[in-house]
């Protein structure tokens, strides 16, 4: 689960091996505090209403804990590499829009082509994103805020605030909206699928590690041969279709699609990563914490109305919660270097 | 604060640097340039557009951003961002509207809605600057947090029925004329703005901290001090704005300006200020403030759909930056090509291979050691 920005440590360099361990640390760390957290949470809103554990309640947080993960997955890849993709809800948007459109529009036309159309529109907007930050050079954070409002304009412009609902879009598309395999949503598998394949690749394959070297140093990946513009337009490419994939699955769960669909999504995707310990400036955190992030943001969501909060007061929890966050990886950070240190002194 | 690898800090400002006047004053020359020019043509082909009346409506709709557009250079000159203004503008509305409906008079309202604007970017700045969190994660977190807090005072309900003299000199104008009452308030805060970003200490270092700030804290400039003052300043003015956003529509919602933080930064980035600090004019800003929100204006005037706005917006912030990166780029390989192995140019401006991907920021502030 842990995952230490260096791939390999150098021999001999006692620091490193300190700064790895520290890292190491951390992430254990939030990952333990993550699970605790969710445990806490899930045990206190069942003890306050024991359906919240029933079997159409989970099925209901794993539905909506679907998509986020699935974002969350690319948005790590991205975060990692020291960029971020705020277009994701934007792309979801044009994908679900998308995808309803050519099912409405071509009833007879087999689902997994569809599904296809909206993977593609996914992926055609990772390319631009990919294009301007990794050749045009333009920073992420300017580039994916530009394509945010150019995506969500164009998902306007087409629907024109027309809508597209449930009756229009064929059965079978629909059904494996809401199917299951042993109790668990179809969709849920999906999004576990991508998870673990995004993880098995961030950790093992060489351009998954390559993006860890990105986002730690760009300059020495640059020396060491990394070919960053590739790898950066790859991860944001993944991140676009990964949205895309989502806004198909937002149009097989809801059925009813308009132009703002997704809106404002990127804020829970962002805080997800971050929640889940991947470091926003780059170089550190695994998508598993991404996904535990995820995971603990859904329930939250899905637990307050049970508790009796105000289903107003979820977006501050969201916010309060990112600021936790970084807050407490701070002061982990700065004790456990503080520890080390004294340990080093204490050998000498 | 970390002092992360200051070697590769702070070589690559140097190469900034020596390019520096050059692009600056192209790009700011250019935003100035296509704003003039937007408003002529748009004078000159959109009906309605050249009118006093849509003159006025036209200032109205620009004050938020461009209040708010004048701390965020600041902030995005000295290295950092904050993303929370316009969620500061909806609480500190929500607030407004709060202490109105329990019987509160304005004139207690307008100064407390400042004040709690300070307040929330004191937040902000204790967070960036005494815990040393990245301002972009921090301000991502209070754009939530303080929405959710507006949406937590007032839900989805509307305070309106505000003071009748006060909603009204907020859309009025000075005598007869079509000059809106707001504008002398305006024209002050961007002189001071001004004046201070180009003409003191302070704001010359500002320019020192957003180039490396480990340099600047060496050279005895007191960084963190300054951000969280910043940022303190960043939320007064977005409680003033919420002020002026209440009375100028008559409604405190939780809603209101969402989204607004996106505009803002477009905004200063099109006029030509670097998001990794050190570099920008407000004369820029200024210009890319008019040129976005008349822009936007002509356009709606034109009968072109909302959605349309939407696009050129985001088109035009991407553009702000590709461009002069794709000409750079362009120029090296031009003059590469012509003088293979002619002595450098005398010049130092131009020819610069850009350095491949963006530049570093001076230190990580990612909460890893």
């Amino acid at each position: 689960m842990t995952v230490t920005t260096r791939p390999s440590t150098p021999p001999g360099g006692r620091q490193q091996e300190g700064r790895a361990a520290l890292l190491d640390a951390v992430l254990r760390f939030r990952a333990l505090g993550l699970v605790v957290a969710l445990v806490l949470l899930v045990t206190t809103t069942w003890l306050a209403n024991s359906r919240f554990l029933s079997a159409q309640s989970i099925r209901d947080i794993l539905l909506s804990a679907a998509l986020t993960l699935l974002l969350a997955c690319g948005m790590t890849m991205v975060v990692v590499g020291r960029g971020i993709d705020l277009s994701v809800a934007s792309v979801l948007g044009l994908s679900a829009f998308g995808t309803a459109t050519v099912l409405a529009d071509h009833p007879g036309l087999p689902v997994p082509l569809a599904a296809l159309v909206g993977v593609g529109i996914g992926a055609a907007c990772g390319a631009v994103n990919g294009v301007v930050i990794a050749y045009g050079r333009v920073p992420a954070l300017v580039a994916t805020l530009g394509t945010l409002y150019v995506f969500r304009g164009l998902v306007y412009f087409l629907a024109g605030g027309s809508r597209i609902s449930a009756g229009e879009l064929p059965r079978g598309f629909l059904d494996f909206g809401t199917a299951r395999v042993l109790g668990i949503p179809w969709l849920f598998l999906i999004a576990v699928a991508v998870l673990l394949t995004v993880g098995e690749f961030l950790r093992r394959h060489r351009a998954g590690r390559d993006l860890y070297a990105i986002g730690s140093h760009e300059e020495a990946a640059r020396l060491a041969g990394i070919p960053i513009p590739s790898r950066l337009l790859g991860a944001y490419v993944v991140s676009g279709t990964l949205a895309g994939l989502g806004g198909v699955l937002y149009a097989a769960r809801y059925g009813t699609v308009d132009a703002s669909a997704g809106y404002g999504m990127e804020l829970d995707i962002v805080a997800a990563v971050v929640v889940g310990g991947v470091a926003i400036f780059g170089g550190s955190g695994s998508v598993f914490g991404a996904a535990l992030g995820a995971l603990l943001l859904t329930v939250i969501n899905n637990a307050l109305p049970v508790l009796g909060v105000d289903p107003f007061w979820q977006r501050a929890v969201v916010g309060a919660l990112i600021i936790a966050a970084i807050a407490l990886d701070r002061l982990v950070a700065l004790r456990l270097a503080a520890s080390l240190r004294r340990r080093d002194a204490d050998v000498h | 604060m970390s002092t992360e690898a200051p070697t590769r800090a702070t070589r690559a400002p140097l190469r900034e640097a020596l390019r520096l006047p050059r692009r600056l004053a192209g790009w700011d020359a250019a935003v100035v340039v296509l704003t003039v020019l937007t408003l002529v043509v748009a004078s000159g082909t959109v009906e309605e557009f050249g009118t006093t009346r849509n003159a006025t409506f036209l200032i109205l709709d620009l004050a938020p951003v461009l209040l708010l557009a004048l701390p965020m250079t600041l902030i995005v000159v000295s290295g950092e961002i904050d993303l929370s203004v316009a969620s500061t503008v909806g609480l500190t509305s929500a607030l407004m509207g709060e202490l109105w409906a329990n019987g509160l008079p304005l004139e207690t309202i307008i100064p407390l809605a400042v004040l709690a604007g300070a307040v929330l970017g004191a937040f902000n700045g204790l967070l960036v600057t005494v815990l040393g969190l990245p301002s972009l994660a921090v301000t991502i977190g209070t754009l939530a947090l303080y929405r959710g807090l507006a949406y937590v005072l007032l839900g989805d309900t509307a305070v309106a029925d505000f003071a009748r003299e006060y909603t009204r000199w907020t859309i009025g104008s000075l005598g007869d004329s079509w000059v809106p009452n707001v504008v002398p308030p305006i024209l002050l805060l961007v002189t001071v703005f001004a004046l201070v970003l180009h003409a003191t200490p302070v704001g010359r270092s500002l320019f020192a901290m957003g180039a490396n700030d480990t340099a600047a804290a060496f050279a005895g400039i007191p960084v963190e001090r300054t951000k969280f003052w910043l940022y303190v300043v960043a939320g007064a003015v977005a409680g003033l704005v919420g002020a002026y956003w209440t009375l100028r529509y008559s409604t405190a919602r939780a809603d209101n300006a969402e989204g607004l933080e996106l505009t803002v930064v477009a905004a200063v980035l099109l006029g030509g200020v670097s998001i990794y600090g050190g570099r920008g004019t407000l004369l820029g800003v200024v210009a890319g403030v008019v040129l976005l929100t008349s822009l936007q204006n002509a356009l709606r005037l034109a009968k072109v759909s909302a959605d349309a706005l939407t696009v050129v917006t985001g088109t035009l912030l991407i553009l702000s930056v590709l461009l002069p990166n794709v000409t750079a780029a362009l120029r090296a390989r031009l003059a590469r090509r012509a003088a293979p192995a002619a002595p450098p140019p005398r010049e130092p401006a131009h020819p610069a291979p850009a350095p491949r991907g963006p530049a570093p920021e001076p230190t990580r502030r990612d909460g890893t050691p």
